[in-house]
């Protein structure tokens, strides 16, 4: 019994070793991304995406042939819609001004959330749309409008007109 | 290339640039969370088993004594005393 445990707990630890090396870049990008911050300075990035693969790990053994890097993602991008939520009143609110020094600084946490997961990873809406809980059609719109507040940044005011773009 | 498929190159490509150097103790840092939540579950597991198993003990046991199926004597009729 102890050994069997001594051996799966051997096993988790090396295949969570692999995955994290393999995985661990490209995650702490989109949290880097989802958070607006500078890429050499990322503290709540790297928070994130710290207690997302500790929960990833804690499930490992139940993952029954589920794509760890999918886990991780949905997490990831969960606990930052609540975190969002409960530390800057909400979604649509814009990340305080100023600090960061990022592309996605224009945009509202909600934005870039969907920007990420649509564009950066390559998630489908539907699939966006249930993880977030939103309409397939929302999603689109706000992927749409994220992408035109990113490529044509406002200067001070005059935030720009939302448009909707079939993509 | 459309205009659609160009904006989503551009956007790509915005999003692709800073690469953030990965910390070196996330691995460990990640490990040592992870297992701190998977042993506070196995607890969490375990004791709920041992509570389960000890309501049923006391319940066994509270039958056997009280046998609470068996019809209670009739307590209704006053004692007839004192005539």
């Amino acid at each position: 019994m102890r050994e069997r445990q001594a051996s799966r707990n051997a096993r988790r630890a090396r295949e969570f070793e692999a995955f994290v090396a393999g995985a661990a870049g490209r995650l702490l990008h989109a949290a880097t991304l989802l958070t607006a911050e500078p890429p050499d300075d990322n503290p709540r990035a790297r928070r994130l995406l710290t207690a997302s693969l500790a929960h990833t790990y804690a499930v490992w053994d139940r993952l029954h042939g589920e794509d760890p890097y999918d886990r991780t993602r949905q997490y990831l991008a969960v606990r930052f819609a609540r975190g969002a939520w409960h530390q800057y009143g909400g979604l649509g609110r814009p990340y305080p001004r100023g600090r960061p020094d990022s592309a996605l600084r224009h945009l509202t946490p909600q934005e870039r959330l969907i920007l990420v997961l649509r564009m950066y990873e390559g998630v489908a809406e539907e699939q966006a749309a249930a993880l977030l809980g939103l309409p397939t059609e929302r999603v689109r719109a706000i992927c749409a409008r994220a992408m035109a507040t990113l490529l044509h940044p406002p200067r001070q005011a005059a935030p720009p007109v939302a448009k909707v773009v079939p993509s | 290339m459309s205009p659609v498929n160009r904006r989503e190159a551009d956007v790509r490509r915005i999003l692709e640039e800073p690469q953030p150097p990965v910390p070196p103790d996330l691995y460990t840092e990640a490990v040592r969370r992870g297992g701190r939540m998977l042993r506070r579950r196995t607890f969490a597991r375990r004791l709920m088993w041992l509570v389960l198993l000890a309501a049923t003990v006391a319940l066994v046991v509270w039958l056997s004594v009280a046998q609470p199926w068996v019809e209670p004597p009739s307590e209704t009729t006053p004692p007839l005393t004192g005539w």
